[in-house]
């Protein structure tokens, strides 16, 4: 039972994907980046977009 | 720290020894107000400006995990659960490490904060950047895996073609090894404290002033050397940071005397204030931003709140 339940935890934190098998890459030309990388970048870019979109919480802290 | 305390503490010193001109030195480069202030100009409420300490929290996570795989060593990172746990996140620090570092890098380019007599931040952080990639190269060296044979060897060629492979060998694990913990952390330890101080000297980088047109569509109007060119170019200089000041912290000012201009003298508790011998002209005495005519009712500036009641950030009360 306890085994089991560990089993289970570990399947609940494993990686959506496999990580121990050969890397994805995609090619345009002579430009050829990995998949990881790519999304990777991709993470990247949208962080900076939505860190100029979405507002930032007012402080209303005063000082005392 | 006020300013005749700050003085005191910069007059106060022995005449003659290094310790106290060092001192003096230190305290009139870098006041302690300046040097940890509690208040922060309204512009830096961005989430575009939060990546360069989000950089640093992801630092420091790598070096505690690091100091810990030191005192373990490979056997246990690569054999126990812990030691797996701990070598990931390790791991995964680098990785937020260089993700918040390469947007902050974004987030500073398109505002050109070089501005101001910054390039000496601008510079520091860039060479933070170059020895960081070493530092982490070296790290993925030091794994004792396959995957650092892999590397080592492949980049054995390139490193022998550049001249330095006679005397910085990746394929000698004991020199990659010295270098990712000892020399290089160091390094990027110094850099980016360099690059904090000089952020606090000189202060976070303010906005680009707004073009008329972008005034006149939320309704507002500068006068005299505030006022900008419709087509503003993209490096284009401050008027003055006083200007800017003046439109967009309004509620730092004491209020006004009726009939009066507003005078845009820096704040004694401003802390990205310029120091007086920043080259930035200040032409005239700018006013704050006047709504036009037609402007909407809601576009009227608020009553100025007394001082002791002033909110940590200092934001304008236009919501466009």
């Amino acid at each position: 039972m306890g085994d089991t339940a560990i089993s289970g935890g570990f399947n609940l934190l494993a990686a959506l994907v496999h990580l121990g098998g050969t890397g994805k890459y995609i090619s345009w030309g002579a430009v050829q980046i990995s998949l990881a990388n790519l999304i990777v970048i991709l993470v990247m870019i949208v962080m900076l977009v939505a860190a100029i979109v979405l507002p930032f919480p007012r402080h209303e802290t005063r000082r005392k | 720290m006020s300013a005749p305390a700050v003085d005191s503490l910069a007059a106060s010193t022995e005449k003659g020894t290094w310790t106290g001109k060092l001192r003096e030195r230190a305290v009139e480069a870098l006041p302690p107000d300046r040097l940890l202030p509690d208040r922060q100009p309204a512009y830096v409420a961005s989430w575009a400006y939060v990546f360069g300490a989000l950089t640093i929290g992801a630092f420091i996570v790598v070096l505690l995990s690091g100091a810990v795989l030191a005192v373990e060593g490979p056997a246990w990172w690569h054999k126990s659960n812990a030691g797996l746990f701990v070598n990931s996140t390790h791991l995964w620090g680098t990785e937020f490490f260089f993700m918040f570092m390469v947007v902050h890098l974004w987030a500073k380019f398109f505002m050109a904060a070089w501005r101001g007599r910054r390039k000496a931040t601008w510079i520091t952080g860039v060479i933070a950047f170059a020895v960081s990639i070493g530092t982490a190269f070296t790290g993925y060296l030091s794994q004792q895996n396959f995957d650092s044979e892999w590397i080592g060897t492949q980049a054995k060629d390139g490193i022998n073609s550049t001249g330095a492979g006679a005397f910085w060998n990746v394929l000698n694990f004991g020199q990659m090894l010295m270098w990712h913990i000892v020399l290089l952390p160091l390094l990027v330890v110094l850099l980016i404290g360099i690059h904090v101080l000089l952020v606090r000297r000189r202060g976070v980088v303010p906005p680009f002033a707004p073009t008329q047109a972008q005034l006149a569509k939320a309704g507002l109007a500068l006068s005299g050397a505030a006022t900008t060119p419709a087509a503003a170019p993209l490096f284009e200089e401050l008027p003055s940071q006083q200007a800017l000041a003046g439109l967009v912290e309004p509620r730092l000012q004491e209020p006004p005397p009726a009939e009066q201009p507003v005078t845009t003298e820096p704040s004694a508790q401003e802390p990205t204030s310029q120091e007086p011998s920043t080259p930035e002209p200040v032409a005239q005495t700018p006013t704050l931003p006047q709504p036009a005519p037609d402007a909407p009712a809601a576009k009227e500036p608020p009553a100025p709140e007394p001082a002791a009641q002033e909110s940590l950030w200092h934001l304008p009360e236009d919501e466009s």
